[in-house]
């Protein structure tokens, strides 16, 4: 089944001839035509023509041996990044007609890479969601399904939804996500995939259109530890556009998996044992700590203290960036533009029908927590509690290798819940949140289901620019877990 | 700390989103309750903790002083709602 | 204090600050790599980052972190090592970003001072706040359609330095004086080219009025002010507006206006229900600008010496007078024309011909230093031809005016028309007699005691020898004839 390989069998597969990068590209374009109604996973798919010439290309230099580390590899991406002449919309209304005359960073280095871009997938309007209900181009559905309930939609995490229901149903085999407080780790969990969110400067942010800036970073979708670092090598990489880029040299991150974990301190933070984690992500953890301790770690009990303010934190930080981010939608360079006889008009009709309400909200927030008066209570004062938490993480991290936590409080819940109360919503990131705002590594692992058979996710957290080791304890609880569920809806089931 | 109806609609319009009467209540009452959770941060003790700007893993990188880029007034302006000629265009402005 | 308003309720003085923006000169502009020319064709030097597309990010430009440094070194300023970049966020047509990146808490350049001479020779130090470093905007067009405004992008993101003075202002000649100091200054330095017309340099006034020994009162700040003239009478004017509302018992209030060259007067920019509320924050997208004291030191060790050391420099050195040494310095130009002038010859004979003949010569022609018709070379070269008395003094003025006519070297002129100094004694002597045989009874009057006669014979003996003569030669000559 082509749409149900990983990215290194996929590649074997190619680099052996066994099929050909067409072949490839072209089942996963029937996936999508089946099954893109049903999950909304995608927002634009490239006109097949595009995809398979981008294939034949492919096939053209495996036949000359050149063929690059990600070639003729078909993937999602999210329609954050800019893509030339593909329409780019954020999920928003605002930029539902805006088609880049320019490539970010990351897809300009997978596409370097010899990636087969399959289409643009869907996301929460402007990346600002845990659900990807807010956006424009309508809910992605989680192609998970409760057992014995199949008539209730199921989010797939958001802001990356997209992303994670395409790979989780065999639309891709892997698409890029970016996280800002937990964007590509909660939805992988919720779908039962691999995601990973790099240090912050590892990959470029050239191109990718901005929520906040301080927390924003890109990153693999995968259906394993090991793709997630063959991915993140083709992605990563210094950029003299990105004052924020690192220009520390990229790892071969995919060879750490599979490295033995004796020795590593695994640390667990008490703290993540908040009220309201349910009792089937309990287990899992417990189970993960014990697969860890029988591959030679040691386990560690540590504090992070800071920990229940970080989403606090977040959703001061993040709003004040984004209102600031998002003044540049102004409907006069690009985008939607509603008229007015004012200047002022213009601008205030074209946010107003431009942006959803959770988009709104935020801009809201951020403008308000800036604002004259209340700067020092709001933002600077989170600006220093962002110090604490960060060096939470400095001091843990002097005693141990790696964090182990849950991915997500709880498994994917139905389209339409938490949709009432913004905190509710908010909590889904309660454990992804802290990473972000310290600028660390971190990845989400499937581990198992829980008792109505949705996948949960365990997280590793690691040092700055340590993804490597971060990668290799992934690859120890992917190797221990042996996830091999795939959910109901499935380019593999029924076909 | 408390949003009032007013501050609400100072805030809509420093952000330039035009909210009708009946939205800003709405929007008050959902920006109020995620402030009372907010407010949670007062008890942090931040005394002597510097502001975290960025994630400080770099210092400020600089380019070279090079044009290398300009000369693409036709696919900016390609991308625009409205224009005349070679200018982008907004209702007229008084200075 | 000499300049005040008499008012009915008393006597008032002003007070202004001024903030300067001036443009630095570098190639690209400040966070993007489009070019800085003025006067491109409409929103052509406009890169994605100018334009503030989706997912672009600002990268600073070291040149013009450098020409901050140098102009704050220039200022006698403090350098900070550490600055860092903040956004002011408002809208408006000319702001792509909605934003603006500038320096807000923590500039790159703290205090200074810079020391004005007045008209009556008072010279006085006024305090700078600060210089910061921030991106301009685009412009705006309101003529050319009845219902739109047109925006071309072509400044925006250019790089200007924005340097506030302290509130250290007093009369409207003051402000004058602080800006061609200032101008004068950031030439030198290399650092902006202070055209105002070209809008490189361009002044925020404010304007407060208090009676003597009174804490500041309300200021209004009016933008955006084009011409050193302009600033002058927007202060005068707005000054005197501020007094009148005061003493009808009113309150000024706090606002932006400005000044209408066209009718004198100034008026309200912005209505107060739009106040602004910047919401600054540190741009997330730039880490903190942190630079090493050794690098600070070098380009400070590289400057170009600026405008007060070089006048004193030019008296200690070519022994001439502060006023003129102050005239001489006021451009770069003309101070390194005069010194090419000046070096190894007489100073003050130097500073003579480039403040007088040159210099009327250039206003003639319409011509500046740049474009003289007569290099610094050549009027050396005349120099020398008076020093080695090859010419005299009056033959020079001949020989210059012929310089500035045909270009020709001064030489080149002498030996053209034969003017060479007459400092034969026996053509001299000869001359003489003639002279006094035409003019006997002149010659019998002066014998008799009328000495001022001298200079009438000195003069016909010059015209009887052309002007050719060595006035020094037919002075002895005479007297010995005369005095007989
Ligand atoms: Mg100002
Ligand atoms: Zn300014």
């Amino acid at each position: 089944m082509l749409t149900g390989l990983t990215l290194t069998q996929a590649r074997a597969g190619l680099t052996t001839r066994k099929f050909s990068a067409r072949e490839l590209a072209q089942a996963h374009l029937d996936a999508i035509a089946r099954l893109n109604t049903a999950l909304n996973a995608y927002i634009t798919v490239l006109p097949e023509a595009d995809v398979l010439a981008s294939a034949d290309a492919a096939d053209a230099r495996y036949a000359a041996g050149t063929a690059g580390i990600m070639d003729g590899l078909p993937i999602g991406v999210k329609d954050l990044f800019c893509t030339k002449g593909v329409r780019t919309t954020a999920a928003s209304k605002m930029l539902a007609d805006f088609v880049p005359p320019y490539e970010s960073t990351v897809t300009a280095n997978l596409l370097g890479a010899g990636a087969v871009f399959l289409g643009k997938t869907n996301l929460d309007e402007f990346a600002m969601g845990s659900a990807n209900m807010s956006s424009a181009f309508g809910p992605t559905t989680n192609p998970w399904k409760r057992k014995g309930d199949e008539a209730t939609a199921l989010v797939p995490g958001g802001s990356s939804g997209g992303s994670s229901a395409a790979v989780a149903a065999g639309m891709a085999l892997a698409a890029t996500g970016t996280d800002t407080g937990g964007s590509i780790r909660q939805p992988a969990a919720y779908c039962g995939i691999v995601g990973l969110k790099p240090t912050y400067g590892r990959c470029s942010r050239w191109g990718t259109i901005a929520f906040a800036s301080s927390l924003d970073q890109a990153g693999p979708m995968t259906r394993s530890v090991a793709d997630a670092g063959l991915m993140l090598e083709a992605m990563a990489g210094f950029d003299a556009k990105d004052s924020t880029s690192s220009n520390r040299a990229v790892p071969q991150f995919h060879k750490a998996v599979g490295k033995s974990v004796k020795g590593l301190r695994v640390g667990i933070p008490a703290e993540y044992r908040a009220p309201g984690l349910s009792a089937d992500v309990v287990a899992m953890w417990e189970q993960g700590i014990a697969w860890l301790k029988a591959a030679g770690c040691e386990v560690v009990d540590v504090s992070l203290p800071h920990t229940r303010y970080g989403l606090t934190t977040y959703y001061i930080i993040a709003p004040a960036e984004c209102s600031s981010n998002l003044a540049r939608y102004d409907g006069i360079r690009f985008g939607l533009r509603k008229d007015a006889p004012s200047l002022d008009g213009v601008y205030e009709a074209t946010r107003a029908a431009g942006f959803g309400q959770e988009v709104r909200n935020r801009i809201l927030m951020g403008t308000y927590v800036l604002s004259a008066g209340y700067y020092d209570a709001y933002y600077l004062k989170a600006q220093k509690v962002r110090t604490l938490i960060r060096r939470d993480f400095e001091q843990a991290f002097e005693n141990v290798d790696v964090l182990l936590t849950p991915t997500a409080p709880s498994a994917a819940f139905a389209q339409g819940e938490n949709m009432d109360d913004p905190v509710q919503m908010y909590l889904n990131d309660i454990f992804t949140v802290p990473a972000s705002m310290a600028g660390v590594p971190a990845l989400s692992v499937p581990v198992g289901l829980n008792e109505v058979g949705l996948p949960l996710g365990l997280q590793v957290i690691g040092k700055h620019f340590d993804e490597e080791t971060v990668l290799s304890v992934g690859g120890a609880l992917e190797a221990a877990a042996g996830f091999t569920h795939t959910p109901s809806i499935h380019a593999g089931a029924g076909a | 700390m408390s949003l009032d109806l007013a501050t609400t609609r100072r805030i809509a319009k420093l952000a330039r989103i035009g909210l009708e009467e009946h939205e800003l209540e709405a929007t008050r009452q959902k920006l109020n309750g995620i402030l009372g959770w907010i407010d949670q941060l007062a008890e942090v003790d931040v005394t002597g903790v510097p502001p975290m700007v960025g994630t400080e893993t770099e210092t400020l990188r600089q380019r070279e002083d090079k044009v290398t880029d300009g000369n693409s007034r036709d696919a900016l302006l390609a991308c625009a709602p409205e224009t005349s000629g070679p200018f982008y265009t907004v209702p007229k402005v008084v200075e | 204090m000499s300049y005040t308003i008499e008012g009915r309720t008393g006597t008032w003085e002003i007070v202004v600050g001024l903030e300067v923006h001036a443009q630095v000169i570098s190639h690209s502009k400040l966070f993007s790599g489009a070019s800085t020319t003025f006067g491109g064709d409409p929103n052509t030097q406009v890169s994605l980052v100018d334009a503030a597309f989706p997912g672009m990010l600002p990268v600073l430009n070291h040149e013009c972190v450098a020409q901050a440094v140098r102009t704050g070194v220039g200022l006698n300023a403090q350098i900070n090592l550490f600055s860092r970049f903040d956004r002011k966020n408002y809208f408006y047509a000319d702001l792509p970003q909605g934003y603006q990146i500038s320096q807000f808490e923590h500039p790159i350049v703290g205090k200074g001072v810079i020391s004005i001479e007045l008209q009556n020779g008072d010279v006085r130090e006024i305090g700078i706040t600060r210089l910061h470093l921030e991106q301009d905007a685009g412009k705006l067009l309101h003529d050319q359609d009845p219902t739109k405004s047109f925006v071309d992008l072509n400044r925006s993101g250019v790089a200007l330095m924005e340097i506030v003075s302290e509130p250290d202002i007093r009369e409207p000649e003051e402000a004058g004086a602080y800006l061609r100091k200032l101008r004068q200054i950031l030439r030198y330095l290399g650092t902006c080219d202070g055209n105002m017309e070209e809008g490189s340099m361009r002044a925020d006034v404010n304007v407060s009025v208090r009676k003597a020994g009174e804490p500041f009162r309300t200021r209004c700040e009016i933008k955006n002010v084009n011409s050193i003239r302009f600033v002058m009478q927007a202060i005068e004017v707005e000054a005197a507006r501020q007094v009148e509302i005061w003493e009808n018992g009113g309150e000024v209030d706090q606002e932006t206006r400005l000044f209408d060259p066209g009718r004198g007067a100034t008026r309200t920019m912005r209505a107060k229900e739009d106040a602004h509320d910047y919401r600054y924050f540190p741009d997330p997208d730039l880490l903190p600008l942190v630079l090493e004291q050794a690098w600070v030191d070098d380009l400070a060790a590289h400057l170009p010496e600026l405008p007060d050391a070089r006048r004193a420099r030019f008296q200690a050195e070519y022994g001439i007078a502060f006023y003129d040494a102050g005239v001489l310095v006021a451009e770069q130009a003309v101070a390194e024309y005069y010194e090419a002038v000046a070096r190894g010859r007489d100073g003050k004979l130097a500073a003579t011909w480039v403040m007088g003949d040159l210099f009327a010569a250039l206003n003639r022609t319409g011509n500046s230093i740049e474009t003289s018709p007569v290099s610094a070379a050549a009027l050396g070269k005349m120099l020398d031809l008076i020093a080695d008395k090859t010419i005299n003094g009056k033959i020079a003025k001949e020989v210059f005016e012929d310089m500035v006519e045909t270009g020709e070297s001064p030489d080149a002129i002498v030996e053209k028309k034969g003017l060479r100094q007459v400092t034969d004694t026996g053509a001299i002597d000869a001359a003489i007699a003639a002279v006094l045989e035409k003019h006997p009874d002149k010659l019998a009057e002066y014998r008799s005691g009328k000495d001022k006669l001298f200079g009438f014979f000195v003069g016909q003996v010059m015209k009887e020898t052309k002007g050719k003569a060595n006035p020094a030669m037919v002075n002895d000559a005479l007297k010995a004839h005369l005095d007989v």
